[in-house]
């Protein structure tokens, strides 16, 4: 296996990391204004992500740079071509990011709704986009054959790709209403299965719509590996909902979020070897070879990834254990 | 405008906003270490209220450098997808260290921090912010050796129509990182120092809660003279490794035309860049040799005889910077840093003879001194970002070759603007936030003091 394979693999895998825990951050922020109804329960529910959301975020920074160093092509074919959505996916970082570390610095009721709203539309947006975003990689987008992007912010929009989002929003939006299961007792605890259940009612069908539609609109189905782990995320997701449904919260929050790991592995089997696939010319696509840096780089970043990405892995971890009591109204000091 | 003039001003509005919250959160996470761990091995209370008080400060500030750093990280592919194309090879490497070993340690640990009060023992906990203040000042570090490549680039080979780096060591002992990263980094502490200095003088004004800031001032007072000697001794040096490596960054720092030996130093001139002249020049003879050459002698090329010498190298083309703003932001950095100097030594004899507080208008001058090194950080990075022009990366590409050709000047209108005003709310926010916790002092409220925490409330009002 060369180190450009690797380095896909490991993109792939920063990405799976990235929706799997900043999945349900979006998610518990997105559920915010339905299931906080009194400050005090919204604090509760911001305080379940609250040592975590920051760390989760960083996935992304390290999927964006990993990009960057071992795929430059690919980094600044995708940067400049998703400008328009990558820059309403900033905004939405920006405000929700501010919000968590403003919004209980000050009483005022108004100040207090502002921040609750950056919370929620600033992590309802990068759920949506992401869905948007990965659908297109494989569906494919006007690459001419210079490697440049040529078309606008409305190509990225069509019927599946949008299909696309929906379900990320609503498979985050599930993720976090487990998540909150698990992290808050009585009756928020039952405010979050409640939303749990009618979030799955919708899931189900979404998922079910974009593995259908990925028939016409992607080749992912010719490789039969990724066909079956597309599938894959269909099943566990129903299993999700029969755990939700038989009060294993906990099994169900790990096979919501095998459905995060199975969809996502399953675009990048299908993708692979490309990274972008060409609308205009399948010889135009972005590859893991044409895209990728030097092997003197891929070897220097390959030494760092693997020291350091287990180190990240263990302290993090370590931080769930820290912080694996449920957050309560009685313990409320942030 | 066009599109590279829009992604030019836009990179540089993101980039100064951002750099107004790294400094800060560089020195001050090790002053709120520093304060916890003498909490920890005294058991003083007051050094407990210390980092708790400072501790919040440093986490307003923090989140505003972390999400802006993110714009940051995106902007390279977005509005310079060329530079990306043709660097990334070299230049993606640090960003993707960065990540890895810094801001996953640096975000996780404070989020430790910052929830963990009674989860952890106190010595565990003075431990997590000091990662957080290690793997900040660490992050500093491979963002800077990222753009030192673009100073002076090493362990490359031009190759595949792009840089590919050939050495890895290289480029992490950049002699201009080894200067660069001592720099912003004790710049950052200077900033931190002064922070700490100005608010402890504005509640030592007013006699709020003397001993707690009589030792936060103290504090403030040791970092802000060690760092700010260091910063400008590190700047000396640097400025003469850049006489050989950016000649012409320093010429136009000095307005120099001519090349000179001695060499002059210029206190302040009127600028012609039109006709390559500086029709009044406040001069003082020999000082430019010395502080280029730490002798009285010695020859400084000038911006033209560079120019002649670059377009040998490169061809024909216009290779000087923007001359006046080179100048001035030089001139402007080195004023804020002497002022500071001047200020923390004269502190440091006024609260060595424990007259400090009697002297109301140095309490004053120490609170007015807060933005000095705002100013003297932004200016630098002026003179040095504008300073390299025409270059993006120094003799390897040209800025105008760099820009994204995909996306329009609207786009990158747009999104200017767009950020511009958010940013512009955010610092409101942020400003208003810190001057009420500065005010308040270390006297903690419960939160939800006049809001009925249990009353239900409505995020669609």
């Amino acid at each position: 296996m060369d180190l450009n394979i690797l380095w896909f693999i490991l993109i792939t895998v920063l990405f799976t990391g990235y929706f799997f825990l900043e999945g349900f951050d979006y998610g518990v922020g997105t559920l915010l204004p339905f299931l906080g109804k009194k400050d005090n329960e919204r604090r509760v529910i911001i305080n379940t992500i609250g040592p975590f959301w920051d760390g989760n975020e960083v996935w992304l920074l390290t999927a964006g740079g990993a990009i960057f160093a071992a795929f430059p092509n690919w980094y600044a074919t995708l940067f400049s071509g998703f400008y328009m959505a990558l820059f309403l996916m900033l905004l939405a970082l920006i405000v929700r990011g501010v919000a968590f570390e403003f919004r209980s610095k000050d009483d005022r009721p108004v100040w207090r709704s502002l921040w609750d709203w950056m919370i929620f539309g600033g992590s309802l947006v990068p759920a949506l986009l992401w869905g948007v975003a990965i659908t297109n990689l494989i569906r494919g987008v006007p690459i001419a054959s210079n490697m440049q992007y040529v078309g606008t912010f409305w190509n990225l929009l069509s019927p599946y790709t949008l299909v696309g989002g929906l379900t990320t929003l609503l498979i985050f939006t599930l993720h976090g209403a487990l998540f909150l299961t698990l992290k808050t007792e009585g009756e928020q605890l039952e405010g979050a299965r409640r939303a749990a259940s009618l979030v799955s009612i919708l899931a189900v069908p979404a998922l079910l719509l974009l593995v259908t539609m990925s028939y016409s609109h992607t080749d992912i189905f010719t490789k039969s590996g990724a066909g079956i782990v597309f599938w894959g995320a269909l099943v566990t997701l129903l299993l999700a909902c029969w755990l939700l449904r038989s009060g294993r919260y906990a099994w169900a929050f790990v096979m919501n979020g095998l459905t995060i790991a199975c969809s996502t592995v399953a675009v990048f089997w299908g993708l692979f070897p490309r990274v972008m696939v060409s609308s205009l010319n399948p010889e135009w696509s972005l590859t893991v070879y044409n895209a990728s840096s030097s092997p003197y780089t891929l070897k220097i970043m390959t030494i760092v990834a693997l020291t350091l990405v287990p180190m990240v892995l263990l302290y993090q971890c370590w931080t769930y254990w820290i912080f694996r009591q449920r957050v309560t109204v009685k313990h409320l000091e942030y | 405008m066009d599109a590279l003039i829009l992604a030019r001003l836009q990179f540089a509005i993101t980039s100064s906003y951002h750099f107004l919250f790294v400094p800060l959160t560089l020195g001050l996470s090790v002053l709120v270490a520093i304060m916890e761990t003498i909490y920890v091995r005294t058991g003083n209370e007051t050094y407990k209220k210390m980092t708790r008080f400072w501790g919040k400060l440093f986490l307003i500030n923090f989140a505003m450098g972390v999400v802006t750093g993110i714009v940051q990280e995106f902007h390279f592919g977005m509005n310079w997808s060329e530079y990306s194309r043709f660097v990334g090879d070299i230049f993606g490497a640090p960003l993707a260290v960065e990540a890895l070993a810094a801001f996953f340690l640096e975000s996780t640990f404070l989020g430790i921090w910052i929830f963990g009060w009674d989860k952890l023992s106190k010595t565990m906990h003075a431990a997590t912010i000091w990662l957080v203040a290690i793997a900040s000042n660490l992050s500093a570090f491979w963002i800077l050796a990222a753009n030192s490549f673009m100073q002076e680039p090493v362990g490359y080979v031009i190759r595949n129509g792009r840089a590919e780096m050939t050495d890895f060591f290289a480029l992490v002992t950049n002699p201009h990182v080894l200067y660069q990263f001592p720099h912003t980094v004790l710049a950052g502490f200077t900033t931190a120092a002064f922070f700490v200095m100005g608010i402890s003088a504005y509640h030592l004004l007013r006699k709020n809660y003397p001993d707690f800031f009589r030792r936060s001032f103290r504090i403030g007072l040791i970092m802000g003279l060690i760092s700010t000697f260091m910063v400008i001794a590190v700047g000396h040096f640097q400025g003469q490794h850049l006489v050989n490596s950016q000649p012409m960054k320093m010429a136009a720092a000095e307005a120099l035309w001519e090349s000179a030996n001695p060499a002059p130093l210029s206190l302040v001139a009127l600028i012609d860049e039109k006709n390559q002249t500086n029709p009044i020049d406040i001069r003082i003879p020999g000082l430019g040799s010395f502080l280029s050459h730490n002798t009285f002698s010695g020859e400084v090329k000038g911006i033209k005889d560079v120019q002649a010498a670059y377009e040998a190298m490169y061809g024909p083309g216009d290779y000087i910077p923007p001359v006046t703003s080179v100048f001035w932001s030089f001139r402007l950095m080195v004023a804020a840093g002497l002022w500071m100097i001047i200020i923390s030594l004269y502190s440091l004899y006024l609260w060595r003879k424990e007259q400090l507080e009697t002297k109301p208008w140095v309490l004053k001058a120490l609170l007015w001194s807060i933005p000095l090194p705002y100013i003297a950080n932004t200016s630098g990075w002026f003179m040095a970002e504008v300073g390299r022009q025409p270059w993006i990366v120094q003799g390897l590409q040209k800025v105008n070759e760099a820009v994204s050709p995909s996306v329009s000047a609207g786009a990158v209108l747009t999104t200017m603007i767009a950020f511009t005003l958010i940013y512009g709310v955010l610092a409101v926010a942020d400003l208003y936030l810190l001057t009420k916790f500065i005010k308040q002092g270390p006297e903690e409220t419960p939160a939800g003091r006049s809001l009925e925490p249990t009353k239900e409330v409505s995020l669609w009002t």
